[in-house]
């Protein structure tokens, strides 16, 4: 039984290697990196065999993930899709192409709203593929009006029914935004208030959780949570109870782009890919699959009218108006890590 | 009585614990919704989407292949270190022994970024063998000190008589040494492929572009949330495990009763 047992270990070794090793040669190979479950996986495909280039797709979790491993080197990624600050962030420390938009002509389609914005202000470097706000998600039965203002997050009678996010850029950003501040604001004065204001609403937060808060709020475990935009939509649709209000102090919108790292080999390669995104069917297919709001005027046609005309994913001009894109903090960014460790161990 | 009941209660909560969330896992599997928050009625469509997702399918695939070719090879090296160092004089033998115990007390980032940083240093583009030598690696020393106390056990003698009565010392090892240190080799082989499929650290900072263990696939999900297709997985591989455990135990117990019948009737 021993000797069986080490032979077939060593043929499903051979196999394995076999298997390794002959992988299809003169094929031109795209390296893509992405968030994780942030495509209709069928759109690569089509790709493939529409343009005969192999996709090797992976995934990341957070922008910061992302970073360290293109930053490190040696993993040689030709499509990046991180968010604004982290674009900004790469521009500045020249990890980014210029971008040949005479190579991606569907660039036409992107909402001129989306242009010129403040992480890539000449449209040189990043083509927007997904947005969003961040606001506040309630339960219509458990919270008696219509929250307007951030403020609601401190109302004592919804104490231990609140759930904020764990995430330092957000929860601050959010209070700065409550005191009437901007949140890339840099001024410690400010910060110190947005710090005191966070260890006085602490009773009051049920849990600061991450990718929990959508089971939470569908199950009606609390009456108000801050989340984005995206989620808020799919929260909706499990359960129409609840409902997404952007307050009127303004909030955080927020942009996943498309980007391509010095480095790569295949730059017009990577242009044809940009381009076949921002294709009217495809856009429409993964704005449909993942639920985010499209930047693409003509895929957001396409969507169905509940919701495109609802103001969950798709705001008004008015409702944007106050809404920052974050920048990249540089120095301070640290400040807002001390903070934020000293309102969770408060 | 009562001590009974104590008894028995206690270890129906130890294993209740154990197998609760795999069993809510495997529940929420057939949940035809996407939250765990509602249940939506019984479907398959999960185990129907996770067989044509590509990414999960293929990082399946790395993640066996990985764990397989890394513990077969960390078990072989790691076997012949421990006859050498077995083999040692005193001193050199703690420093070895010490150099082994290093990287398994090591923290696995601690070990990953500096694995990483080696390769790059030498230019070597991180990828399938970048992943492949990272693993073999950190699974040599628990082959090592899963295999040496066998070793130690073993008696000289033996394989000293196998020689006297004309076996080669290729026969000798092949049919005296290797059956007595098996059961070391054995549980030094399934830890390094269970330590290799669980990795995450170190995976994470030495994989290339397209090449990604299924710990990368699910942890990547964190932001968007865990896709019910990975509970399908799950629910799976714990399903297939199980059943090879189950035919394993059976296999043993059938030929450990033929050993006994045997001596039996040779007595």
């Amino acid at each position: 039984m021993k000797k069986g047992f080490f032979r077939i270990l060593m043929v499903v070794l051979c196999i394995s290697v076999l298997a390794v090793g002959c992988g299809k040669k003169n094929q031109v190979e795209l390296n893509v990196y992405n968030w994780g479950d942030y495509i209709d996986e069928s759109v690569l495909q089509e790709f493939e065999k529409k343009y005969n280039i192999k996709i090797n797709y992976d995934t990341f979790t957070t922008n910061e993930d992302m970073y360290v491993k293109v930053k490190a080197g040696g993993s040689h990624y030709d499509i990046l899709i991180p968010s604004d600050y982290m674009i900004k962030r790469m521009i500045d420390e020249g990890m980014l192409e210029k971008l040949d938009m005479s190579n991606i002509p569907n660039y036409k389609y992107i909402d001129s709203k989306f242009k010129n914005l403040e992480y890539d202000p000449n449209n040189e470097y990043s083509v927007p593929y997904m947005w969003g706000t961040v606001g506040i998600l309630y339960n219509k039965k458990m919270v008696s009006e219509k929250p307007t203002s951030w403020k609601v997050l401190w109302d004592k009678k919804y104490a231990k029914q609140i759930l904020m996010m764990d995430s330092q850029r957000d929860s601050i950003g959010i209070t700065l935004k409550m005191l009437g501040y901007s949140l890339n604001s840099k001024n410690p004065d400010e910060l110190e208030q947005a710090k005191q204001a966070l260890i006085e609403q602490k009773p009051l937060v049920l849990a600061y959780v991450v990718d929990e808060v959508k089971d939470k709020m569908i199950a009606g475990e609390a009456a108000l949570a801050v989340v984005w935009s995206g989620d808020a939509v799919y929260c909706i649709r499990e359960n129409p109870d609840l409902d997404y209000v952007i307050p009127e102090e303004g909030s955080n919108l927020w942009f996943d782009a498309i980007v391509i790292p010095k480095g790569t080999q295949h730059k017009k390669e990577a242009e044809m890919f940009i381009n076949f995104l921002c294709e009217t069917d495809i856009a429409y297919r993964n704005a449909d699959y993942i639920g985010y709001s499209s930047p693409h005027t003509e895929a957001v046609k396409r969507l169905p009218k509940e919701i495109t005309s609802s103001r969950h994913a798709y705001p008004q001009e008015e409702d944007l108006k106050k809404c920052e894109v974050f920048v990249d903090l540089g120095s301070v960014l640290k400040e807002f890590d001390r903070i934020w460790t000293e309102v969770k161990s408060h | 009585m009562v001590k009974y009941f104590l008894k028995r209660g206690y270890l129906f909560l130890l294993y209740a614990f154990l197998y609760a969330p795999i069993i809510v896992l495997a529940f929420y599997s057939f949940n035809s919704s996407r939250s765990r928050g509602t249940w939506d009625g019984f479907s398959l469509k999960w185990y129907i989407q996770m067989f044509q997702d590509r990414q999960i399918l293929t990082s399946l695939y790395y993640s066996l292949v990985i764990g397989i070719i890394s513990s077969v090879v960390a078990t072989i090296i790691g076997t012949m270190a421990a006859f050498g160092i077995n083999n040692m004089k005193t001193l050199p033998r703690t420093t070895v022994m010490n150099l082994t115990y290093l990287p398994v007390l090591n923290p696995d980032i601690v070990t990953g970024i500096s694995f990483m940083l080696l390769f790059i240093f030498i230019r070597l583009k991180l990828g399938f063998i970048t992943l492949l030598l990272s693993h073999i690696t950190f699974n040599i020393p628990y082959v090592i000190l899963s295999v040496l106390p066998r070793i130690k056990q073993l008696d000289k003698n033996m394989y000293e008589a196998a020689l006297d009565l004309g076996a080669t010392p290729a026969v000798a090892f092949r049919k005296v040494v290797l059956p007595e240190i098996m059961p070391g080799v054995i549980t030094g082989l399934l830890l390094a492929f269970t330590l290799s499929l669980d990795d995450f650290v170190i995976s994470f900072f030495n994989t290339g572009s397209g090449v990604s263990t299924l710990s990368i696939t699910i942890y990547s999900m964190a932001r968007r949330g865990i896709n019910p297709k990975i509970n399908a997985l799950s629910t799976l591989m714990f399903v297939s495990i199980l059943t090879l455990l189950v035919i394993i135990n059976l296999m043993m117990s059938r030929q450990k009763n033929s050993k006994e019948k045997e001596s039996k009737e040779v007595l």
